[in-house]
């Protein structure tokens, strides 16, 4: 009866792997897209300050950053060594946050628009009168919710 | 010449390099989340007439220009701050209606009637550095923290988690909205007994 002879056990079939490229560039893709490297290049000084007391800034897409302080060494010629306030991706006034601030606020998805922080970055150096400009032009445009962004750490790390 | 067929090139290490590329997006995909204290601004509008506070139901602290600490008139060091900070919150030196049954201090009369009277008011100089403002605001937050970690500790004794822990879960979005709706609720009597009023005064100019 050879025409029922089994196939001979033992060498199973190899399991095609030509597909595993597409899975795994599947993934990579995910993650290229995913990965959001939206920080936008530092043009101050940007040691912040330590505190503890802290509460975490959470799902991003409801915050809008500000930066200020000594602009970075490679700005000083231009900019002098005055702080300053970085909006997005170059340095602006004081007059500009209310605008920048409205700006972003636009931007941003409907639903999202009365529960956005803005979150303030600044120098650990830098002098308070900066910031109060600055608060006093979110009280203009209504931006009230704020977050000083700090790192963890204990409060005694802010004098030496 | 006969014409030569061009070989195959091999695509079995594609995988391989697809793999190395995914590990370094994995690897520098960083989702940090920012922290920090967060505060609520004023609104702009004017108040027609502000309300009278008196005296002692205000706690003042100034920062001047070379980053020195004066609490209620005095020069202090801004380790004593949070203690100062809860002594007066803490205080409940007032009488009848205005008595403060939870408070645990000295019930001075000269100091704050009870915590949802006590107001903390914070100046601070054009000149003033920010780390500084960011102690003595993180101290102050600080002092805001204890008593309401004392009071949920008192209320739910058997939670075994303090304020700023209750907070943190009831923040974190995994957790389930029927612990959030449960937790909201013992968060806000707290909230209630030790209201945090901080009020900034606008900073004085440097002449």
């Amino acid at each position: 009866m050879a025409k029922f002879n089994k196939k001979k056990s033992g060498d199973l079939p190899a399991i095609s792997t030509a597909s595993l490229p597409d899975i795994v560039f599947m993934l990579l893709f995910f993650f290229m897209v995913a990965t959001v490297m939206r920080d936008s290049t530092l043009m101050v000084q940007n040691t912040l300050p330590a505190a503890d007391q802290v509460q975490k800034l959470d799902k991003k897409d409801r915050v809008i950053y500000i930066y200020a302080g000594k602009p970075s060494s490679r700005y000083v010629d231009t900019y002098g060594t005055q702080a300053r306030i970085q909006l997005n991706d170059k340095f602006g006034s004081v007059e500009e946050v209310g605008a920048f601030v409205l700006a972003e606020r636009a931007a941003k998805r409907e639903e999202l628009q009365n529960v956005l922080t803005t979150a303030l970055k600044v120098d650990s150096d830098t002098k308070m009168g900066i910031i109060s400009d600055i608060k006093q032009e979110l009280r203009k445009v209504n931006a009230l919710k704020l977050n000083y962004t700090t790192r963890v750490g204990d409060y005694t790390q802010n004098f030496n | 010449m006969a014409k030569r067929k061009a070989p195959e090139v091999n695509a079995g290490s594609m995988a391989d390099i697809a793999f190395l590329l995914l590990i370094f997006f994995l690897v520098t995909t960083t989702i940090e989340t920012d922290s920090g204290i967060n505060r609520k601004l004023p609104p702009m509008e004017d108040q027609i007439d502000p309300p009278i506070i008196r005296e002692k139901n205000i706690f003042t602290v100034v920062v001047n220009k070379n980053n020195q600490l004066l609490v209620e008139e005095s020069l202090t060091d801004i380790k004593d701050l949070r203690g100062l900070a809860m002594d007066f919150l803490d205080n409940g030196g007032g009488s009848g209606e205005e008595a403060c049954d939870y408070c645990q201090g000295e019930r001075d009369p000269r100091s704050s009637d009870n915590p949802d009277k006590a107001i903390i008011s914070l100046k601070n100089d054009r000149e003033t550095e920010y780390k500084v403002y960011i102690a003595v605001q993180n101290e102050l937050v600080a002092a805001y923290n204890e008593l309401r970690n004392r009071e949920f500790a008192r209320l739910n004794p058997n939670l075994g988690i303090s304020y700023v822990e209750a907070d943190l879960i009831y923040s974190d979005p995994r957790t389930s909205s029927d612990d959030k709706a449960s937790l909201k609720e013992k968060l806000d009597v707290v909230k209630l007994l030790y209201p945090q009023k901080l009020s900034e005064a606008e900073p004085s100019k440097v002449n």
